[in-house]
């Protein structure tokens, strides 16, 4: 990589320790774990121990608690579609955030066409979960609630806690997508009363192509397909080695270091809010404090964000992410700036900055010299 | 290969625009888009000899609607104004090397906003007169955004 990358939120950087250690899964012993000789029998030890790891990471009860997918959006439909449709006849609502990712999302949506009714809870300006509203959508007959750890766009966390209870009096099961908040805050599954929830390898600098769903002892659901019963027979298919196994390392590496790590970003994070919010016109997005300690993101009156992204890029090899509707496929602007109540021409002007491992102190007046001079140009360029 | 991302040619446009700026008590005035869909754009067009001897742009909107705009600055100026009417959306996005698919239509308005300055001047000349009253600014909840 080069220039300064400030998208971690998009996609991270394998570790180097990551891949030294899986490294010999892609190629030295390429085990099937379902076999029985002595080499499937080390495939499946790798897979074992990468479980552990990843147990580990978010205090589960038992390894096998843990069922390995292909991506976090593989464990988001095989959460909520497996639990609704394994428990509908008990209840056919099932409940989200209105800021939620958008595999939850669709995933809720696709449950429509089954029958089942779908409710979407507020969060307020700062992106908080309306616990009001949320007490009062929730029923008996609510099978899954999904609320998000923490939110990716505009870093803001989630009280996890006070929703699980909330729900275990009144309704089913919680589901969690915890892909923003895993390695950057702590999260322990049976304090916070999660039955399920979803994390993904990349986002702690493991391979792409693994995610995992913890699914509580508590909790019975059904595969979103069918195969030869690896997983649990809840995710069938030849298991990734590579990436599972480099998943569970990273997971490892992620608890032993997110303390410090944490601690870092954050006041990088808070240098940069602190030098960005000096400009006319540029507001946080997201909750000021209740927010995970990588994240700063922003929005700027009178341009739009695709520009802002092309600028940093082009002019200065800074890399960051925006809400804009140009940047979408759906030429829509983020459905999470909309959530928290912003108009179109405000959600246009959206700048995420996520930090990871190879940022630095020194990149803060770089940063935001570098932000500064792209909002004036296009400013300058604006008629607005 | 499928292209990806923007043409060299718009990056170039977009990094370096032409023809940025205002004209005083211009001849021809055209906005066309709106913020709430994310592009919106402004030319000002200087005539003489019916001629587009000046032109210059603001744009408001993704790094498209900038090249758009900069690119439909250079190929009207100089240009006789009926010579200038003539020039379309496909035309500017060719000279740009092409557009993204999902960018044809939401930021390429930058022939639609030199045709509406060329109207402006022929209203203000007494060659035509307006079709409609101009629009007031509203509010825009609930504006329709072209998606594709």
């Amino acid at each position: 990589m080069h220039g300064i990358y400030l998208d971690y939120q998009s996609a991270m950087p394998l570790d180097p320790r990551v891949l030294e250690f899986a490294k010999k899964y892609l190629a030295e012993e390429p085990g099937n774990p379902s076999a029985l000789h002595s080499v499937g029998l080390a495939a499946k030890s790798a897979v074992e121990e990468a479980r552990a790891k990843a147990a580990d990471l978010i205090n589960a009860e038992d390894a096998s608690n843990i069922i390995f997918t292909g991506s976090a959006t593989e464990a988001n439909n095989l959460a909520i579609r497996g639990v609704a449709l394994r428990n509908a006849v008990k209840g056919n609502r099932v409940l989200a955030s209105s800021m939620e990712h958008i595999s939850v999302l669709n995933a809720m949506k696709e449950l429509q066409k089954n029958g089942f009714q779908l409710s979407l809870v507020p969060v307020d300006s700062e992106g908080i979960v309306d616990l009001v509203a949320l007490d009062s959508l929730i029923s008996k007959e609510t099978v899954v609630t999904s609320i998000m750890y923490a939110n990716s766009e505009i870093g803001t966390v989630e009280p996890i806690k006070e929703i699980g209870q909330m729900v275990h009096e009144k309704g089913m099961f919680l589901h969690v997508d915890a892909v923003a908040a895993q390695g950057r805050i702590p999260i322990d599954v049976q304090s916070d009363g999660i039955d399920l929830l979803t994390l993904s390898s990349n986002d702690i600098y493991g391979p792409q192509g693994a995610g995992a769903l913890y699914v509580s002892p508590k909790v019975k659901i059904q595969p979103a397909m069918v195969g030869g019963g690896q997983e649990r027979g809840l995710r069938p298919g030849t298991e990734n080695l590579f990436a599972i196994a480099g998943m569970g390392e990273a997971a490892r590496l992620a608890k032993l270091e997110m303390k410090e790590e944490s601690e870092r970003l954050r006041s990088i994070r808070d240098g940069l809010i602190k030098e960005i919010l000096k400009l006319d016109e540029a507001y946080l997005t997201g909750h000021p404090t209740r927010r995970l300690p990588n994240h700063a993101s922003f929005r700027f009156s009178r341009i739009e964000g695709e520009s802002i992204l092309l600028t940093m890029d082009a002019m200065f090899d800074i890399q960051i992410s925006t809400g804009s509707a140009c940047s979408s496929r759906t030429l829509e602007p983020s459905h999470v700036l909309l959530a928290i109540g912003l108009k179109h021409e405000q959600a246009h002007g959206s700048m995420v900055i996520t930090l990871g491992k190879y940022n630095n102190p020194d990149q803060i007046p770089v940063i935001a010299n570098a932000v500064s001079q792209t909002v004036q140009r296009l400013r300058a360029l604006s008629p607005l | 290969m499928t292209q990806v991302g923007y043409s060299k040619k718009v990056m170039e446009h977009f990094m370096n625009p032409r023809n940025v700026g205002v004209i005083e008590n211009a001849d021809g005035y055209g906005k066309v888009g709106n913020p709430v869909c994310g592009d919106l754009m402004e030319i000002f067009i200087k005539v003489k000899d019916e001629k587009i001897d000046d032109i210059k742009f603001r744009t408001f909107g993704c790094g498209s609607a900038i090249a758009v705009s900069s690119m439909v600055t250079e190929m009207a100026k100089g240009r006789s104004l009926d010579e200038a009417m003539k020039i379309t959306r496909k035309d500017v996005a060719d000279e740009l090397d092409g557009l993204p698919p999902q960018k044809m239509h939401c930021s390429n308005l930058g022939a639609d906003a030199l045709h509406a300055a060329i109207e402006d001047y022929w209203v203000k000349t007494g060659k035509i007169k307006r079709d409609e009253p101009e629009k007031e600014e509203k509010d825009h909840e609930g504006v329709a955004c072209p998606t594709e």
